[in-house]
C-alpha cells in the first residue's frame, strides 16, 4: 500500500529547503528583468553557474574566506551582465533573449572542458568548498533537530537559515526599488522605451542597472543552490532556466513575492508527484518502468504549468486587471 | 468683418515672425530651433534633405507635407531617435547634432508620437508623474531611501494632479492608462509632456485617430501651450486645424522644405499645390501628348 505519510512529509521537506530558496530568489531576478522592465533574459543558469563557479573556484583555487568569495562571485556576474549588456540593450528585446541562451550555454561549455580541470573539474564538478560556511554556523547539535517532517542536521539549517534570510533581503530590497520613482521608470521602459527616452530619462543606463540587479540575484541563487550539493556543470542547462521561467509565471511575473511562492509551489508539487508515482509504480498502480516514472513527474508538473497558463495568465499572486489589457 | 459678425472669435495669430520674403529657409526675428543641411537617406531613398530652416520662438508652427514628405523623419532627427547623415542644428544656440534623445529631452525639447505612446500598465498619474524632471528618487541608489525623495514626489504628484484636471482626466488617474479611449491618450500624452515645464513642444499629428468632439479641445490646448509662451511645431494633415491655430507655416515634399509662410498665403502658394496635386495635375496628359496616345495604342496592338 502507498506510504502517504511519507509522500507528504517529502513534499513538506520541500517547502523550506534551500533549494527551494535558491530557485525563489533567482526566480526574483527574472521578475525584476522580465516583470518589471521587459527583458527577456533567458541565460539566468548562467548567472548562477557563475555564482557556483565563482564562489567554488575562489575558496579551492585561491583560498578566499567566504566573504571574499562571495565578492568574486558577485563581480564576476556584473562583469557578465555587462557583456551581455553593452552590445544588445540598445537593439531590441529579443537579441538580449538570443545572446542570453547562448552566452548561459557559453559559461556551461567552459566549466565542462577539459582544458581548465585544474581550476573547474570539468564535468566532475567541485566539492569540498563548504568548509569557511560551515565554521561560521553558530549552531552546534549532534544529529537531527527539528519537528515534524522538519528534522535536519546542523549543517542543513543553516543552509535553510541564510538561504531564507538572503531570499528575505532580497524581496525588501526589490520591494523598496518596486515602489520609488527608480522602479516606476523601470515598469515604463517594460510598457515603451522610446516613450520614456522622450521623457528625459536614459533607458539604457535604466535596462543596464536592472540586467545586473537581477543578474547578481541570479549569482547569489547559484551561491545557495550549490551549499546542499555540489557544483556540477550539468545543472545548469537551459532547461534550469526554464524551470525558473516556469516559477516565475506560476508566482507571477511583475510581483513581488509571486516568484517565492511560485518556487514553493513547484517544489512541493515535483516532490509530491515524483513520490506519488514512485510508490504508485512500486504498488503496481501503472503500467511502467521506474525510468519513465522519473519522467513523468515532469509531464504533471508541465500540464499543471499549462492549465495555469490557461486559466489563470496573470500567475498565482498576478493581477487579474493587468491581464485584461495585454494583447 | 466686425466683431459682432463673427461670434467665434479665431484665436490671437502671432506675426511679424520672419524677415525678409517668406521664401523656404528664410530667417526669423527670432529663432528657437535653427537646422543646417540636415540629411538622412534610408538605402536610395534621400527621405530628408532640408537645407536651412528656422522655428519662430514663442509661435505655432506647423509641418505640413503629403504622406512620405519626411515630416516624422525629421522629427525623429531634431530629436534624437534618429541619426542624420550631415547637418548641424541648434535648439536655443546649443547645438543638438550627436546628442541622444533622453538628452534632448532634457533641454527642455519635450516630443509626442503619431502613435500614441501611453505606458498601458501604469496608473494614468505614473504616466504623468514619469514625465517629471530631476526626481532624486530616479536615481537606484537614492531610492532606496524614500525620505530623500518623498517631499519632491509630493510636489510632482500635485503638479500631476493640477495638469490633469487641466486636461479632465483627474476622474481617471488611478486607473490603467490602457483603459484610456484613443483621444484621452493624445490628451494625456501632451499632458505628460507639459509635466517637464519644456519650452519647445514637438507634436507628431496630434489629431490623428481623434474624433470630432475631442479635437476642440486638444486645439484649445494647443493654443493654450502657447499663451504659456512655450513654442509649438506640430505635424497634421488636417488643413482646417493648420489655419485655424498656426501662427507659420512649413511645407515639405520630398524630403526639402518647398514653402513657407502664414496659413492663408502658404496654401495659395504654387509649390505647395504642385506638392499635393502633382505639377501636373491641372494639364490633361492625353491630348497634350500625343505620343503618349500612340504608345498606348501600340500596347493595345500588342496584347491582340
Amino acid at each position: 500500500m502507498i506510504d502517504w505519510g511519507s509522500i507528504f512529509s517529502n513534499a513538506a521537506v520541500e517547502l523550506i529547503s534551500p533549494t527551494t530558496a535558491a530557485y525563489a530568489l533567482a526566480a526574483l531576478g527574472l521578475a525584476v528583468h522580465f516583470g518589471y522592465t521587459g527583458l527577456l533574459n533567458f541565460g539566468q543558469a548562467g548567472f548562477m553557474a557563475i555564482g557556483a563557479y565563482g564562489y567554488a573556484i575562489s575558496v579551492l583555487t585561491f583560498g578566499f574566506p567566504v566573504w571574499g568569495a562571495v565578492l568574486v562571485g558577485i563581480g564576476a556576474s556584473i562583469v557578465f551582465a555587462l557583456i551581455l549588456g553593452i552590445p544588445t540593450l540598445r537593439l531590441r528585446a529579443d537579441y538580449l533573449a538570443i545572446v542570453t541562451i547562448a552566452a548561459a550555454e557559453i559559461v556551461r561549455l567552459l566549466f565542462t572542458t577539459n582544458t581548465f580541470v585544474a581550476v573547474t573539474g570539468s564535468a566532475n564538478g567541485l566539492s569540498e568548498y563548504k568548509g569557511g560556511f560551515r565554521a561560521l554556523n553558530p549552531l552546534s547539535f549532534e544529529g537531527k533537530a527539528g519537528f515534524g517532517p522538519w528534522m535536519f542536521s546542523a549543517n542543513d539549517w543553516w543552509n535553510i537559515i541564510v538561504g531564507w534570510s538572503v531570499v528575505i533581503l532580497a524581496v525588501l530590497f526589490t520591494w523598496l526599488l518596486m515602489r520609488s520613482p527608480w522602479g516606476r521608470v523601470i515598469k515604463g521602459i517594460r510598457e515603451d522605451e522610446d516613450a520614456v527616452r522622450a521623457l528625459g530619462k536614459n533607458v539604457y543606463s535604466y535596462k543596464m542597472q536592472s540586467l545586473i540587479i537581477g543578474g547578481v540575484f541570479g549569482t547569489l541563487a547559484g551561491m545557495i543552490f550549490i551549499m546542499p550539493r555540489a557544483v556540477i556543470p550539468s545543472a545548469y542547462a537551459t532547461s534550469l532556466t526554464f524551470f525558473i521561467w516556469a516559477i516565475l509565471l506560476l508566482g507571477g511575473a511583475a510581483t513581488i513575492l509571486g516568484p517565492v511562492l511560485g518556487s514553493i509551489v513547484f517544489w512541493v508539487l515535483l516532490s509530491f508527484f515524483s513520490g506519488f508515482i514512485a510508490r504508485a509504480v512500486e504498488a503496481g498502480w501503472f503500467p511502467i518502468s521506474e525510468v519513465q516514472a522519473g519522467q513523468l513527474r515532469f509531464i504533471l508538473v508541465g500540464v499543471a504549468i499549462m492549465l495555469l497558463v490557461i486559466f489563470r495568465p496573470q500567475g498565482l499572486l498576478g493581477n487579474k486587471k493587468e491581464m485584461s489589457f495585454v494583447k | 468683418m466686425s466683431s459682432e459678425t463673427t461670434p467665434t472669435s479665431g484665436p490671437v495669430k502671432s506675426t511679424g515672425l520672419h524677415l525678409g520674403d517668406a521664401e523656404p529657409g528664410c530667417r526669423k526675428v527670432d529663432p528657437i530651433l535653427v537646422a543646417d543641411g540636415v540629411t538622412r537617406t534610408f538605402g536610395g531613398l534621400k527621405a530628408v534633405d532640408v537645407a536651412h530652416v528656422e522655428i519662430p520662438r514663442g509661435a505655432i508652427t506647423a509641418l505640413i507635407g503629403p504622406n512620405g514628405a519626411g515630416k516624422t523623419t525629421f522629427f525623429n532627427l531634431l530629436t534624437g531617435f534618429d541619426k542624420p547623415d550631415s547637418g548641424t542644428w541648434q535648439f536655443d544656440g546649443r547645438s543638438l547634432a550627436h546628442v541622444p534623445a533622453y538628452r534632448v529631452a532634457r533641454m527642455g525639447l519635450i516630443r509626442t508620437f503619431q502613435l500614441t505612446k501611453s505606458l498601458g500598465l501604469l496608473s494614468v498619474l505614473d504616466n504623468m508623474k514619469l514625465g517629471a524632471k530631476d526626481q532624486t528618487g530616479e536615481n537606484l541608489f537614492r531610492s532606496l531611501l524614500p525620505f530623500l525623495w518623498r517631499k519632491q514626489e509630493q510636489e510632482i504628484e500635485a503638479k500631476a494632479v493640477e495638469l490633469l484636471t487641466r486636461f479632465k482626466l483627474d476622474a481617471k488617474q488611478h486607473d490603467y492608462a490602457a483603459s484610456l479611449s484613443g483621444g484621452q491618450r493624445k490628451l494625456l500624452e501632451m499632458a505628460r509632456a507639459l509635466m517637464s515645464d519644456p519650452t519647445l513642444v514637438m507634436l507628431d499629428e496630434p489629431m490623428a485617430g481623434v474624433n470630432p468632439a475631442l479635437t476642440q479641445s486638444l486645439l484649445d490646448h494647443i493654443l493654450d501651450l502657447k499663451t504659456q509662451g512655450m513654442t509649438v511645431l506640430f505635424v497634421e494633415h488636417d488643413m482646417h486645424m493648420v489655419r485655424h491655430i498656426a501662427d507659420w507655416v512649413v511645407v515639405m515634399a520630398e524630403g526639402r522644405i518647398v514653402a513657407e509662410g502664414d496659413p492663408h498665403s502658404v496654401m495659395q502658394d504654387q509649390a505647395v499645390i504642385d506638392a499635393y496635386l502633382g505639377a501636373h495635375h491641372d494639364t490633361d496628359l492625353g491630348a497634350a501628348h500625343t505620343s503618349n496616345v500612340e504608345a498606348v495604342k501600340e500596347l493595345i496592338d500588342d496584347e491582340q
